[in-house]
């Protein structure tokens, strides 16, 4: 029995004046999926958020959400909650109060709302955090308040806008860690927006990447890292060499553009990459080379144990063909 | 299974749901009101000067002669009116300079230097006497600047009669007394307006970020180079801003010339005495036009020079 | 970059501030002098007598009480109008934002006779008489841009999402309203208002155009200008000054502590 997807856009389009935020997107979220939208500034990820949340209408296109129609629907009608990117808590109101926001414009009783975002609270690990105001908060605790602020209402769909960017490292990858486990126990549909790729790469289940308005392509990440669509996706989404058809005629494939990963290629004796080795990185996981083949810049990761070249002497290497990956721009 | 979207169940409710397709009404039924009054009342009344200053005053029977004509205008170009103009324009450039050089240190201290406690004092310290009563602070110099008050005994106080005495024998500004002479009319002015010109200079200077003043003495720049290159350019959009205030109160004000003053006419003056007893509104409303425009210009000027973010 | 001021700029900045103060000090003092007739410095002998005349006079009080319901009708009209304003602006940018912020200052941009001589010259014909009404229709339009800059200052320090915030979790534009706008922006309202009811109690500029001729419309102010071109009692004057300074000192100290922490927000941005 086939589910109704969570949310659906057809051909949506949306202008801002002469710009095309978002032009002409299809998509379609899965039932329980944790789905994100990643995408550099501008791309129209945020956008398509708040065409989900309501506070953007398209110009053009439908969005269904549960095989709904929302089009005529405001924002505050719309079984769909939104942790925003700078949390928007209440600054007037206790944390407590905060949480229970939403149940009390809904009409709920002061004693059960109350008992709810208690729960809540728990279930976010801010469990004595309730009579404390939001000022008094530091940054991950606002964002686990805002978090638990939208859930305690039950929504159908979890929009979360950019939620860790302003987190640093240790906390951001501790947050990741609960936001997935949050989803998976709670068996929502969370969609959240980012521009930080590795982010995208290891939380979500499927992912779209948006470029100047458009998806450039959808898939799960592994889909997506190993077999990008086009050269933005391929440069985007963790580095990678991108051949020109010249080059990747000369390594052995057809004259098309061409993405290779740099930890795909190996020192070998012989090799149909050759060249002199302009500079190494060391990154502690392995070191980084650069060199230089027909115009182009090359760069190879060797893991921690492997040889290190050194600057300017001449190396080979080599790559399993599958790991020369064909991309569909126009040669 | 909770649906994915709710009923709009109130009048409430479904009103959100228009305003939201139609951003525009609730833009409207907001701005209505406001509109309505700022552009009637306040428009409209503008409206209703600039015409009665295109009709004329018949001086016999004392009536408004409700016809178009240029004369009330031509009428402004006579010796004794233009000498009316003149003097106020004097006065207002005046003042404002001399304002802006007294409130620029109170208003740096304040904005550089008054820490903590100091600061409060200073915001206080201005603002107080800035929303004080205006009659009392008038009322105040008349007291002051009597021949018997205050200033008179303060100079023979300290043997500095001969340098009062000097400043009220100067030709065109001096007079038989402080507060019957044009200095006196200045130093009022500028007393009253002060306020007006150390709050936008201070939020003008406070506004110039510390970082600038560092790298410029990182390049090499001394403490009076930093402040005549970085600081003084920065913080002029405050002193325009100031200056609008101290300019446009001074064009209008027709209290404290006949309060402290000789019994000479300014702007102000002869719009009140004009359509007071006289009746003569055309011509009051000739007067008036020009201040108007002297501010509209200036408010442009300004607004070029960046000021109005400074207000 | 000097972290302390020089001497010098110390002493100009001491000397600004006393030179605001010092002439409200010396009216307090005057107050209690017992010359009656001139402003005789330093005052020959104090007395408190003049406290007492001025409560027993019989033309204080009428104007004292006019002041303060034109004030209160004025301040009630500017926030009406001034929160309709400053939410409308709070809103996304349309058409016109520029010139409505233009004609919001405007009243207060240009000097007070224009104003008042346009009131004037209007208030016949709307068919009105010159009235207490006339004095507040005057007022209220120059304090409306008070209370919208209170209103502005606050919701610029206000993260903008959370009307969003209160939208997205349920709330429709009322509950918006009533549950996360009103109380954010109240203490700046209140402020705002306080300022207006200052200015509205001080004004005289445009008062004295607006105002019939009668008795019925004479507010303080214009009593005391009488008092000021035509004296009977000086020192009496002083004890009204005294009144005026402490109704409306009162007042702005309470809108200096309401948004206390918004000018300090400002400062600490930098």
């Amino acid at each position: 029995m086939p589910q109704t997807p969570a949310v659906t856009f057809s051909a949506v389009t949306r202008h801002f004046g002469p710009v095309k935020a978002v032009d002409g997107v299809d998509l379609t979220v899965a039932e329980g999926a944790f789905f994100a939208m990643l995408g550099p500034s501008g791309s129209g990820k945020t956008t398509c958020l708040r065409l989900i949340s309501g506070f953007e209408r398209p110009d053009h296109g439908a969005i269904h959400i549960f095989g709904q129609d929302v089009s005529a629907v405001p924002p505050h009608l719309r079984n769909v909650n939104t942790v925003f990117q700078d949390y928007a808590l209440f600054p007037h109101l206790s944390v407590l109060d905060n949480v229970a926001y939403g149940l009390m414009v809904k009409g709920m009783g002061k004693a059960q709302r109350l008992a709810k975002a208690e729960a809540m609270l728990d279930l976010v690990k801010l469990a004595d955090y309730g009579a404390r105001k939001p000022a008094q908060l530091s940054g991950g605790q606002r964002q686990r308040v805002a978090l638990a602020r939208a859930l305690v209402n039950e929504p159908k769909v979890l929009l979360l806008d950019e939620p860790l960017g302003a987190l640093d490292l240790k906390l951001r990858e501790a947050m990741q860690d609960e936001l997935k486990a949050l989803q998976r126990r709670l068996g929502l549909t969370f969609i959240f927006v980012t521009h930080d790729q590795g982010e995208a790469l290891s939380m979500a289940d499927s992912l779209a990447v948006f470029d100047k308005g458009k998806i450039a392509q959808i898939g799960t990440p592994a889909q997506i890292y190993t077999q990008p669509a086009t050269r933005f996706v391929a440069d985007f989404v963790g580095s990678s060499n991108l051949l020109p058809p010249a080059l990747t005629q000369a390594l052995g494939g057809p004259a098309q553009w061409a993405s290779l990963r740099p930890e795909a290629l190996r020192l070998a004796d012989s090799g149909p990459i050759s060249g002199v080795v302009q500079s190494h990185r060391y990154l502690g996981t392995g070191t980084r080379i650069s060199l230089t083949l027909h115009g182009t810049d090359l760069a190879a990761f060797l893991p921690a144990g492997s040889p290190v070249p050194a600057e300017g002497s001449r190396v080979t290497l080599t790559f399993a063909p599958e790991a020369l990956h064909l991309l569909g721009d126009a040669p | 299974m909770s649906p994915a979207i709710f009923a709009a169940t109130t009048i409430a409710s479904r009103l959100t749901g228009v305003f939201w397709r139609h951003p525009k009404l609730l833009l409207g039924l907001l701005l209505a009101p406001p509109l309505l009054w700022l552009g009637m009342i306040y428009l409209g009344s503008l409206a209703a000067l600039l015409v009665q200053s295109f009709y004329s005053f018949d001086d016999f029977s004392g009536l408004v002669v409700p016809e178009f004509t240029l004369t009330t205008y031509a009428k402004l170009a006579s010796p004794a009116n233009l000498s009316i103009i003149l003097r106020t324009l004097l006065m207002a450039l005046a003042v404002t300079l001399a304002s802006a050089i007294i409130a620029f240190p109170v208003a740096y201290y304040a904005a550089r230097y008054a820490r903590g406690r100091w600061k409060a004092v200073f915001y206080l310290g201005v603002m107080l006497p800035l929303w004080s009563s205006y009659l009392v602070k008038v009322y105040a110099f008349k007291l002051i600047l009597a021949k018997e008050g205050i200033v008179t005994w303060a100079a023979s106080a300290t043997h500095t009669d001969w340098l009062l005495n000097a400043a009220l024998a100067l030709p065109f500004v001096g007079g038989a007394s402080l507060s019957s002479s044009y200095l006196g009319t200045f130093i009022v002015f500028c007393y009253v307006w002060l306020p007006y010109m150390i709050l936008p200079m201070q939020a003008a200077i406070e506004r110039v970020p510390l970082g600038l003043l560092e790298a410029s003495s990182d390049l090499g720049a001394n403490a009076r180079q930093t402040f005549w290159t970085v600081t003084l350019p920065l913080a002029l959009p405050g002193v325009i801003a100031g200056s609008i205030f101290t300019f446009s109160l001074t064009l209008g004000d027709y209290i404290i010339p006949q309060i402290i003053g000789t019994s000479a006419s300014f702007i102000g003056m002869a719009v009140y005495q004009l359509q007071g007893t006289a009746g003569n509104v055309p011509l009051a409303a000739a007067f008036a036009v020009i201040p108007i425009l002297i501010m509209l210009a200036y408010l442009t000027l300004a607004r070029k020079a960046g000021a109005f973010d400074a207000l | 970059m000097p972290f302390n001021a020089s001497r010098g700029l110390k002493v100009a900045a001491g000397a600004g501030l006393a030179f605001l103060h010092l002439p409200i000090v010396l009216i307090f003092l005057y107050a209690f002098t017992t010359e009656e007739r001139s402003f005789a410095f330093p005052p020959p002998g104090l007395t408190a007598q003049w406290f007492a005349v001025a409560w027993a006079r019989s033309d204080i009080w009428p104007p004292l009480i006019l002041s303060l319901q034109v004030a209160l009708f004025s301040t009630l009209i500017a926030l009406i109008l001034g929160t309709l304003i400053s939410a409308a602006m709070a809103g996304a940018k349309f058409w016109g934002r520029e010139s409505l912020s233009l004609l919001v200052v405007l009243p207060i941009a240009l000097p007070g006779v224009v104003t008042g001589i346009a009131l004037r010259a209007a208030v016949p014909m709307l068919h009105l008489d010159f009235s207490w009404i006339t004095i507040v229709l005057g007022h209220a339009t120059f304090c409306i841009v008070i209370v919208y800059n209170n209103a502005v200052a606050r919701l610029r320090r206000l993260s903008g999402a959370i009307l969003e915030a209160s939208a997205d979790l349920g709330a429709n534009a009322f509950q918006t309203f009533r549950y996360v706008l009103l109380p954010n922006l109240g203490t700046a309202l209140l402020a705002g208002g306080m300022l207006a009811f200052a200015l509205s109690f001080d004004e005289v500029i445009v008062t004295t155009f607006t105002a019939g001729t009668g008795a019925a419309s004479k507010t303080l102010p214009i009593w005391m200008l009488d008092e000021l071109i035509r004296p009977r009692q000086r020192p009496v004057t002083n004890v009204v000054a005294i009144v005026v300074f402490a109704t409306t000192f009162l007042p702005i100290l309470a809108a200096y502590y309401l948004t206390r922490d918004t000018a300090q927000a400002a400062v600490a941005q930098k």
